[in-house]
């Protein structure tokens, strides 16, 4: 039911229009904004927002199970597999845009731009008056004596083609799906250059050196706020600086924070919300 | 005789195929090809009998030779060819090459003359390169030779006859440069080598001209299309055929390499100049008698290269010091008697091979007693450090003057027999040509008297001139008894060949024959040759006789000293052909650095410089060649939209 | 209205990821810009089902978001690697292959 609403709701000419014209300036504004932004994080957003306005004219055009597609399978997985590898990679630093390649940008551009010429000419060529539209076909062989409402439609329609004319090729994507993960897999892998430590061989090496043969503290058992920036309380109320991870007090010093440990000198704990806020920039 | 007739001579005699005796025609030349073998692959094992095995060869193949020339006469004159198949050497397409022997009177002389004077040269060999280390090796060099001489007479068709004419080139090539250690003999090897390949140069163009021209190498088929064939076509193979001959014959001008041939040890000497080496051109033109029949151009360019060259090679006898350098200019103007003899057609052919065959026996004499003279005073050679020699030498003098007296044309002695009659047949031919040829014999008759004369006052009359540790000694009995022999032959052979014409009926079937070549020794002709003989010795008995010799050669005019030096044979060939070749090698080899090498050079220096500059564009960085994936897509894309419209 | 506006769009996100394929550095970015020139095909796909009303377009659409998928994994995998060994997502660093 609901892709019927999305479908004929939209394909009346007057709203797919306005829908249209609205809809696609921003999609160009977008895709420039991501070409030309200089932070990674700012043009991977960008590109989930033209994703999202491309799946609006999915369904603008009868295709209300793609543009379903397209919000699940690029906007959720693969916006998220970018964002992701860009965290791996590291955030922080923003690309130069300056050209170190001579001549790359003006010869990129003036192709770029014949090439859309090009295209627009081919275009133009084609001669398209008009579309068939897709309502006869996606409710062709509607069929109410099996008692299911909306048996037809496009999900329907789509899932005949998929599993009937294109079912070999439905298969070979299942085996290109596989050997990809695999491929991953593979590339991401780390050899191991020095044997995996035992437990045994852990606890020995900690009492070797004894400085803290223990397990690190934990939060604390007067602990307010179980933030991992935020350290335990020592049974005599001071900090305890064990409690915090290294690399979690290097990137709070590098944002410019203060030492967590002497905010949380004081009693007062009221400003924790903002040390959170601080974190995810 | 008409032309039709000489044909008719030449294919009237159908080859009959091999019965009997004739059946072993090819153990001719395998005898000494298998002793070659076995002292050449023997080494030093063979050492100690390894001369006697040379001697063995020849003097059996004599024998076979012998008793093949029996069997040969017992038959009617018409039926004296005889073929022996051995096997199929090469059947591509219309290309055949059989590998034939052919026993007939002409072939038979040449064995008979190869093996009988080679034996004896061969037993004389034994004495003298006793004390030679090499002497195994030398004995299988000169069996060699024998055997590729065999072979090229024994051949039915001109590619086997080519075939024993470069293993003959090869042999001579090994034996001249026998002693190596002498760069004078290297040199001299491989002189003659060169110019010897410039006759079968000659030979070689002459046999493939009969194969496109008659599709066959065989003698039966070229002699017997030789008549129908274009004129200019025969006249052609005709000068080719005489310019292998001149190289093998050392005739003017590729004579050259005679004189030096005299580096090999003197046996070798005997048997390249009476044997072997220098009677293959005239055998060749002989054989060719077909063929030079239906071309007078070409025999008449054998007759006068004959008559120029009997002039050339008495006028540098005359001059000579060096007594087997005297020797090898008189073979040369021999030969060219032979030549000359051959040149003019059937009235000659008998008479240019009786030469050849009697030349054979008393060149060998002469060259055998000059190295008994050698071998006597410690390998000297200037006669002008010989003198009195006679009495210390008896035999060597005794043979060496018959021999002498031979080649001069004494009468009665076979020199006298032969070379009259090519005389009196030169004069026969009649008109200018004719009578310009019998002249240059005659004043050749006149310079052989001399320098002969001489040779023998120099070396065995007068007063000794030697040097101080002489002690001239008569040579041994294995020495001695061939040029008794030889001799022998000297004396008795040309009453035997040309007195009835016994040797021209007996090669008619081959050559043809004429119809006046009855021998008339008192005619005009022969008493002028008498008398001029006469006044040859006169002048040199004055000079030489009754005079002083001097120790050194005395300063002479011109002539003479051009004389001494080949008359400048080898300055000629140095400036006309080597300086000039040597220019255009060093022309060539500019044009081939600086044209070709350059060119692809540098062409392969401008791809390689403009690769380096497109190497550039290589850049490794994927968004350039991004980019230029893009910018070929745009053209695509371009293209597409124009083709479409 | 006419779905020819659509196909204009299409072209114009193309050329632009294109562009960014061209200009920028960052592998993760150009990754991204490479899923954009996919999705305007995908929006080309959509429009010419309906322009010839036809599924084909639409399944045509869906297998190329598979490929995109899966080419994405492989991809950020490769990214990753690269970036593991040389501390660098740029695609200038990794230009050792060449004259």
């Amino acid at each position: 039911m609901p892709t019927a609403i999305l479908a004929s709701g939209l394909n009346a000419s007057g709203p797919e229009t306005a829908v249209f014209w609205i809809l696609a300036p921003i999609a160009v504004i977008f895709a420039l904004g991501m070409v030309f932004s200089r932070h990674t994080v700012h043009a991977a957003l960008m590109l989930g927002g033209v994703m999202l306005i491309l799946a609006v004219f999915y369904a603008a055009q009868d295709a209300p199970f793609l543009a379903f597609v397209q919000v699940i399978v690029y906007t959720g997985a693969v916006m998220m597999l970018f964002l992701f590898v860009l965290m791996l990679v590291g955030v922080d630093t923003k690309d130069s845009l300056v050209e170190t390649l001579r001549g790359q940008r003006f010869a990129g551009v003036v192709a770029a731009i014949g090439f859309l010429l090009l295209l627009f000419t081919g275009i133009v060529n084609a001669g398209i008056h008009g579309s068939k539209g897709l309502h006869a076909v996606n409710f062709a062989d509607d069929q109410p004596a099996r008692g299911v409402e909306n048996a037809g439609g496009n999900v329907y329609q789509i899932a005949k083609l998929l599993f009937d004319r294109y079912v070999f090729a439905f298969e070979a994507t299942s085996a290109l799906l596989i050997t990809a993960a695999l491929g991953a897999m593979v590339l991401a892998h780390r050899q191991r250059h020095t044997p995996k430590l035992t437990q045994r061989e852990l606890m020995q090496q900690r009492f070797k050196f004894g400085t803290h043969p223990a397990p690190l503290p934990g939060p604390g058992v007067y602990a307010r706020h179980n933030a991992v920036d935020t350290p335990a309380l020592l049974p005599d109320g001071s900090p305890s600086p064990l409690s915090v991870s290294l690399s979690v007090e290097l990137v709070s010093q590098k944002h410019g924070r203060a030492p967590r440990p002497a905010e949380l000198g004081s009693s007062a704990a009221a400003h924790h919300p903002a040390s959170g806020k601080g974190q995810s920039e | 005789m008409t032309h039709a007739a000489l044909h008719a001579a030449a294919t009237l005699t159908p080859t009959m195929h091999t019965t009997g005796a004739f059946s072993f025609t090819w153990l001719l030349v395998v005898i000494p090809l298998t002793s070659a073998t076995v002292l050449l692959l023997g080494g030093r094992r063979t050492n100690s009998w390894g001369h006697l095995l040379g001697v063995a060869a020849p003097v059996a193949s004599f024998v076979l030779g012998l008793i093949l020339f029996a069997q040969l006469i017992g038959k009617p004159a018409s039926e004296r060819s005889f073929d022996n198949h051995l096997f199929s050497w090469t059947f591509v397409g219309n290309f055949k090459a059989p590998a034939n022997f052919q026993i007939d009177p002409l072939s038979i002389s040449f064995v008979l003359l190869i093996t009988g004077v080679g034996s004896l040269i061969h037993v004389y060999s034994v004495g003298y390169m006793a004390h030679d280390p090499g002497r195994r090796r030398f004995f299988a060099y000169m069996n060699l030779f024998v055997s590729a001489m065999l072979l090229l007479v024994l051949a039915d068709n001109y590619l086997a006859l080519y075939v024993g004419w470069e293993g003959v080139g090869l042999a001579s090539y090994l034996l001249i440069g026998f002693w190596y250690h002498k760069p004078s003999a290297r040199t001299a090897a491989t002189k003659a080598f060169v110019v010897n390949r410039v006759g079968d140069f000659g030979l070689s163009l002459a046999v493939m001209l009969m194969f496109a021209t008659f599709g066959s190498f065989t003698f039966t088929n070229v002699f017997g299309a030789a008549g129908s064939a274009d004129h200019a076509t025969m006249t052609a193979i005709g000068l080719l055929l005489l310019l292998g001959a001149c190289a093998k014959s050392a005739q003017v001008p590729l004579q050259s390499w005679l004189g030096d041939a005299m580096e090999g040890p003197t046996p070798v000497s005997a048997l390249i100049h009476a044997a072997t080496m220098v009677t293959a051109g005239v055998y060749l033109v002989a054989r060719s008698a077909p063929i030079f029949n239906v071309t007078p151009t070409a025999r008449l360019a054998v007759t006068v290269v004959g008559a120029v060259t009997l002039l050339f090679g008495a006028i540098i006898g005359c001059a000579k010091d060096d007594i087997k350098k005297a020797l090898a200019a008189s073979t040369m103007s021999q030969i060219g008697y032979m030549m000359l003899a051959v040149g003019l057609g059937p009235a000659g052919y008998a008479f240019g091979i009786a030469h050849l065959l009697t030349h054979g026996f008393f060149k060998a004499g002469l060259f055998l007693g000059a190295g008994s003279v050698m071998h006597g005073m410690n390998d000297e050679v200037d006669m002008r450090r010989f003198g009195g020699l006679g009495k210390y030498m008896p035999w060597t003098f005794a043979t060496f003057g018959l021999g002498y007296l031979a080649i001069i044309g004494f009468p009665g002695l076979s020199g006298w027999f032969t070379k009259d009659a090519i005389i009196e047949a030169a004069y026969h031919k009649g008109g200018t040509s004719g009578y310009l040829l019998g002249s240059a014999a005659l004043v050749g008759v006149v310079l052989t008297a001399y320098y002969m004369t001489r040779v023998m006052l120099m070396t065995f009359f007068g007063e000794k001139r030697w040097a101080e540790d002489a002690h001239p000694h008569e040579s041994p009995e294995v020495m001695k008894w061939p040029m008794v022999i030889l001799a022998i032959g000297s004396v008795g052979l040309g009453y035997l060949l040309v007195l009835g014409s016994r040797f021209a009926d007996f090669l008619a079937p081959v050559v043809g024959k004429a119809e006046d070549t009855a021998f008339k020794p008192i005619g005009l002709v022969g008493i002028l040759t008498f008398v001029v003989m006469l006044a040859g010795i006169g002048v040199a008995y004055l000079q030489y006789g009754r005079r002083r010799v001097p120790a050194v050669a005395p300063v002479a005019g011109p002539l003479v000293v051009a004389a001494r030096h080949d008359l400048l044979g080898d300055a000629f060939n140095e400036s006309v052909f080597m300086r000039p070749g040597q220019y255009l090698t060093r022309l060539l080899v500019f044009f081939d650095y600086r044209g070709i090498d350059g060119f692809v050079n540098g062409f392969a220096a401008f791809i390689g410089g403009t690769s380096s500059r497109f190497r550039r564009v290589q850049t490794g960085f994927v968004r350039s060649y991004a980019l230029s994936m893009f910018g070929g897509a745009v053209v695509l894309v371009a293209a597409l939209l124009l083709v479409r419209g | 209205m006419s779905p020819t506006f659509y196909l204009y769009l299409s072209a114009i996100l193309f050329t632009i990821g294109t562009l960014g394929v061209l200009l920028r550095r960052n592998a993760i970015v150009v990754f991204m810009c490479i899923e954009l020139m996919l999705n305007a095909t995908n929006l080309a796909l959509v429009t010419f089902s309906r322009i010839n009303g036809t599924l084909d377009g639409q399944v045509m659409a869906f297998f190329v978001m598979v490929v995109a998928a899966a080419e994405v994994v492989v991809g950020l995998a490769i990214i990753v690697s690269v970036f593991r060994t040389r501390r660098s997502a740029s695609v200038d660093d990794a230009n050792l292959l060449k004259y």
